[in-house]
């Protein structure tokens, strides 16, 4: 064809929303400065959960992959931060894409051992090896072993400047987590890996690798997992393996994403203002707060499958954040509205003047 | 003649139920085969074994000359094999332009940018250019169909296997597939069709095969294989002499 083709990605919505993001996270920046203490730490684990969540959902709902072996690479993230600033003697804050690196590296041998295995056996897997690690550093006592280490060395900076660089970190990785994934959807791999979301058959038959799609995802989790890990706990400055390889860790991300929405960017952010919302909300009621957790679990996963951005996008089919292609012609694209469906032009049952005596009324039961 | 697809002795079993059995099939470049047989009779998974969906129990499938039976579908799919699904199998949450998209980078294995022509040339081979940016799960039955086809052209096949593509629409609908697949031979494209509307078939293949409980029971020109006596018992149920 002559005419020459064009690919838009911006959407009205994106155009609004892409500002509006970038002066909330400018604002965020500045919480430090005026923010309380304790303002700042739960900034720190509300931005937290989302980088986890991110990472969760792009291994989950675009790789195929469910793990709740996560927590792996937190723990290993955290180790990371302990042995290159206490035993190496690097800064602390340097120390976070270290362990993001060293997580990733990780990953490989944990791909090879897990990824033998298929759905519920893949996801009993990745929790079983997670729990192999955390044995090992149990084992060995240069990592503290069952009594977990401190991270000392953060404690040299006055509490005001320690705070502050632990938030900006975590602003950092929760921008940064989503920044990747919208920037893996994006380009060509992000073609395959939402193929792959949708359908597995469909996208091998088309020519996709889907090992090696899926292997690339699970480090790039596994990296962006790890370094939030080391964010957490130069947050929390202690960690033991108990703590550190908790399967808490998985169920927090799994939490957070199937309530927000698997398979979209937007969805996961949404759950984790939900899920820390209610923890603010609940958390002087104890018990409660976990059954109140596991209801609207329940409830999402029954009444709105596609999680509660799912539900919001049906209504108003706006993304925030462009990762779609529509295709144009010099200047005119096609229409994303599908017209609506004709009616038909002729009866499909028709049934007319019929007669005929009205069906005897059920005869009462033996019991009645 | 060369050969260009060939399948020798493939046999598939589920549990203890063989359904694909002994099975050899073989198709010329450029030529257009057609497959019948009755419900089960093991069509789409004759389908399956030649793309790699599904690995054989025992024979093998050769691409002009190479053997492929280890081979997985997406190494296939590179090779020249192209495949439509008896059952739609969009992307749904991707528009109609991005599924297609898929086949063009993946399939033909290049940049992203460097697929938008052929896209739209494929979309446009499909019918389907109008459509481009709609949801695929906006799409009714026809239009997966197309869908189908468009994504797999996307990959530029030198062989297409279709599997039932014409099934479930209506007598205005499969005209106007049938023009689309008969304008694909004429470009040389190898097919496979497996139908159950036989007239569609008639109007385009060359030859026919006719399988039932995963076996051939006759081969050749279309009109004589349709009015066979075996194909006929398959279909009528045999009479008692």
């Amino acid at each position: 064809m002559a005419t020459p083709l064009k690919v838009e990605r911006y959407t009205r919505a994106s155009r609004i929303a892409l500002p509006v993001v970038a002066a909330v996270i400018i604002a965020a920046a500045t919480i430090p400065a005026w923010g309380s203490s304790s303002v700042i730490k739960q900034g720190v684990t509300f931005l937290t959960l989302v980088a986890l969540g991110q990472m969760w959902n792009l291994l989950a709902g675009y790789g195929g992959l469910v793990s709740v072996g996560q927590q792996a690479f937190v723990g290993i993230g955290a180790y990371t931060l302990w042995v290159f600033s206490e035993k190496v003697g690097i800064n602390p804050f340097f120390c976070v894409p270290i362990a993001g690196i060293v997580a990733a590296l990780f990953a490989f041998p944990t791909a090879g051992l897990a990824f033998r295995l298929r759905g519920g056996y893949f996801a009993v897997g990745t929790w079983v090896i997670a729990e192999v690690y955390r044995l090992l550093v149990t084992l060995i006592s240069w990592l503290g072993g069952g009594s977990g280490v401190s991270i000392n060395s953060a404690r040299g900076f006055s509490p005001t400047t320690r705070q502050a660089f632990v938030f900006w970190w975590a602003l950092a990785v929760a921008v940064g987590s989503i920044a990747l994934v919208y920037l893996i959807l994006r380009s060509r791999r992000g073609v395959a890996l939402t193929a792959i979301r949708d359908d597995e058959v469909g996208a091998r038959s088309l020519g996709v690798n889907l090992t090696r799609s899926k292997l690339w995802v699970f480090v790039i989790a596994a990296f962006g997992t790890g370094a939030t890990g080391a964010v957490i706990y130069l947050n929390l400055l202690r960690v033991g393996p108990e703590a550190g390889f908790s399967l808490q860790w998985s169920a927090l991300m799994i939490f957070a994403v199937v309530i927000g929405g698997l398979g979209t960017i937007e969805g996961p952010i949404l759950g984790a203002i939900i899920f820390f919302g209610l923890q603010q909300l609940l958390a002087d009621y104890g018990t409660w707060y976990l059954i109140v957790l596991g209801a609207i679990a329940a409830l999402v996963v029954v009444f709105a499958k596609k999680g509660l951005w799912g539900a919001i996008y049906r209504r108003w089919p706006a993304d925030l954040l462009p990762v779609r292609r529509r295709l144009c012609l010099e200047t005119v694209c096609f229409p994303e509205e599908a017209p609506p469906a004709q009616p038909p032009q002729y009866p499909i049952v028709q049934a007319d003047n019929l007669s005929g005596e009205q069906p005897p009324a059920p005869s009462p039961g033996p019991g009645a | 003649m060369t050969v260009i697809l060939q399948g020798e002795h493939l046999t598939k079993s589920y549990g203890g139920v063989r359904v694909v059995d002994d099975l050899s099939v073989s198709l010329d470049e450029g030529e257009a085969l057609g497959v019948v047989g009755p419900n089960g009779a093991g069509k789409t998974t004759m389908l399956n074994l030649l793309t790699g969906t599904v690995t054989p129990d025992e024979g093998r499938v050769t691409f002009s000359g190479a053997d492929i039976s280890r081979r997985p579908p997406e190494q296939r799919c590179h090779a020249g094999i192209g495949r439509t699904f008896q059952i739609p199998r969009p992307f749904e949450g991707m528009t109609v332009f991005e599924n297609v998209l898929v086949g063009a980078t993946y399939g033909r294995n290049q940049p992203e940018k460097a697929s938008y022509e052929l896209c739209a040339r494929a979309l446009h081979r499909a019918d389907l250019l109008p459509r481009a940016n709609v949801l695929a799960e906006s799409l009714g039955l026809l239009e997966r169909k197309r869908l189908e086809l468009a994504r797999t052209l996307a990959t530029e096949p030198k062989v297409l296997l279709l599997d039932e593509i014409a099934g479930g629409l209506t007598e205005h609908e499969v005209h106007s597939l049938v023009d689309t697949i008969k304008q694909l031979r004429a470009e040389g494209i190898s097919i496979i069709w497996i139908e159950h509307i036989v007239r569609a078939l008639l109007a385009v293949v060359d030859r026919l095969m006719a399988i039932d409980f995963g076996r051939l029971i006759a081969e050749g020109d279309p009109t004589e294989v349709i009015n066979s006596p075996q194909v006929r018992d398959v279909y009528m149920g045999s009479m008692a002499p």
